[in-house]
């Protein structure tokens, strides 16, 4: 760990992480837990909280991210005019993945957009990008009638995710968390605390809940050391951003600055089922249109290692015999596919399921296969189970 | 975990047990706990040269790639192909976890080395 001059920015849990020996890092600016070591009957480390995710139940804190609230009588067209996805069909309770573009077709940030009223909406946006994507809402918005709130430090926001999320959360809240659809969200009172935003979202490719609660440090501890009580009976583990980082690949969930930047389009990420074109116009929709109409030079494509190696973000990709044609946007180990597996983007070219091509991993070629995206995709079931 | 007091180390966390001209490398107990759960060692194969002080292999973890540095100058002799199928045993055994043997060309470099209490005063300074 390199010692900087600027000081790391804390969430209100940063105290509990550090009690239960987190190891800390710096993502983006903030201070954040990368894993949980192992106690008493209790594993740890990544493999333990990603699997623990992917089979029953794991914690996270994820108040880093950021919270701004449009809201008066033109938000919805404020919204509109500066996302991708089409706003106006959401209902009141629903959300939606969406993201910023600047004029050029580019990503400003991904974002889900919550719908909290006719004229209200809630976007949750990522910890690295939260000064920018501010800055950008507010210049879009300014020609429309409609206020911009910045909610960033008003949340401790926490994430429990995995088939036994649900039932560790509906111990403490008095919402009937079976009748909140996916992507969705309610209100209820959670651990005594009324009326507190409940989504059924996340970022780990497995069913889940996020709630948003007061950000000071007594509530905030309270709130995570009773989510930690009541999920012990399946077996809850507090995880960090390194099986966040695993389970969201395995996913194929977009990380900004690898898959998604300011210098990649929805069309090149493959997020065209979020891009509706037809909703009207949209910063960085005439982009969109030229880019669609002249051709894709590069693309989005999922790699699994076939030979032993493992391909890494930012290595180069070859064609099968050697020719560099692109580059690993996210690679990693997968603890739950038990494979080594990639993100990259190639030419359209060699963008072919089935096919083969190559990453160099320090001095060799390591032979990968073109697989389709996402890697993993969890059993889907339209209510959590009872 | 101790540091067997037999063994000899470097400042890049890495151990060797000498018995006459064969030494016998690995990574510490500190290095297998700072890397977190290993998923992959990348070992050079046998007839292949050690330099003191170069890179001759990796370990990695899920999130991270890390060199391992020869303590010595040799030809290895002995590469343990059990760490290929279960990388996981360097971080339950870090010490008894070999993963190259060498014939040690020059001896004289292993009074460079740390003994075990020396690299535990090491290591509680990194910390």
């Amino acid at each position: 760990m390199s010692n900087t001059l600027v000081t790391l920015r804390k969430t209100a849990l940063n105290a509990a992480h550090r009690q239960m020996g987190a190891r800390m890092v710096d993502f983006n600016g903030w201070e954040m837990p990368v894993e949980y070591p192992g106690s008493n009957g209790r594993p740890g480390g990544l493999i333990a909280e990603h699997l623990a995710v992917r089979n029953s139940a794991g914690l996270f804190d994820v108040s880093h991210m950021g919270d701004i609230r449009l809201h008066g009588p033109q938000a919805l067209a404020a919204v509109q005019h500066m996302t991708f996805n089409d706003a106006a069909r959401l209902a009141i309770g629903q959300a939606q993945y969406s993201a910023l573009l600047y004029p050029s077709g580019t990503f400003v940030d991904d974002v889900i957009v919550h719908r909290l009223g006719e004229q209200d909406f809630l976007l949750v946006i990522n910890a690295g990008t939260r000064e920018k994507d501010l800055h950008w809402v507010r210049d879009a918005a300014s020609e429309f009638d409609c206020a911009v709130e910045d909610l960033s430090d008003r949340y401790t926001q926490i994430a429990i995710q995995g088939l036994n999320g649900w039932r560790t959360l509906q111990k403490l809240a008095d919402a009937d968390l079976a009748q909140v659809r996916f992507y969705w969200f309610t209100y209820g009172s959670v651990c005594g605390l009324p009326n507190t935003l409940i989504a059924r979202t996340g970022y780990t490719a497995e069913d889940g809940f996020e709630i948003y609660i007061p950000s000071d440090e007594a509530t905030s501890t309270r709130v995570w050391n009773e989510l930690l009580s009541a999920g012990k009976e399946f077996g809850i583990l507090p995880c960090g951003l390194g099986a966040r980082n695993t389970l969201r690949l395995e996913g194929a969930l977009s990380l900004y600055g690898h898959e998604i930047s300011d210098a990649i389009t929805p069309w090149e990420a493959r997020l065209d089922r979020f891009v509706k074109m037809e909703k009207g116009d949209f910063i960085g929709r005439s982009a969109l249109a030229a880019q669609k109409a002249s051709g894709l030079e590069r693309v989005l494509v999922g790699l699994e290692a076939i030979e032993r190696g493992i391909p890494r973000d930012g290595y180069t990709v070859t064609t099968a015999d050697g020719s560099p044609v692109g580059r690993v946007a996210s690679g990693s180990p997968a603890p739950f596919l038990k494979k080594n597996i990639a993100t990259a983007f190639v030419p359209p070219a060699h963008a072919t399921e089935g096919m083969e091509l190559g990453v160099e991993v320090r001095n060799q070629i390591v032979k990968c296969r073109v697989v389709p995206l996402p890697f993993y995709k969890r059993p889907r079931t339209e209510k959590p189970k009872p | 975990m101790a540091y067997p007091p037999e063994y000899k180390y470097t400042k890049e966390h890495e151990w060797i047990a000498v018995e006459g001209e064969t030494g016998t490398i690995g990574i510490t107990d500190f290095a297998q706990n700072s890397l977190g759960d290993i998923v992959f060692v990348e070992l050079p194969k046998a007839g292949s040269t050690l330099t003191a002080g170069k890179t001759f292999g990796t370990v990695e973890s899920v999130k991270a790639v890390s060199d391992l540095y020869a303590p010595v100058s040799g030809a290895i002799v002995a590469v343990n192909d059990e760490l290929a199928t279960a990388p996981e045993k360097v971080n339950s055994n870090p010490h008894g976890s070999w993963m190259v043997k060498v014939t040690l060309t020059n001896p004289a470099e292993l009074a460079g080395l740390l003994s075990a209490a020396d690299y535990e005063k090491f290591v509680a300074e990194e910390q």
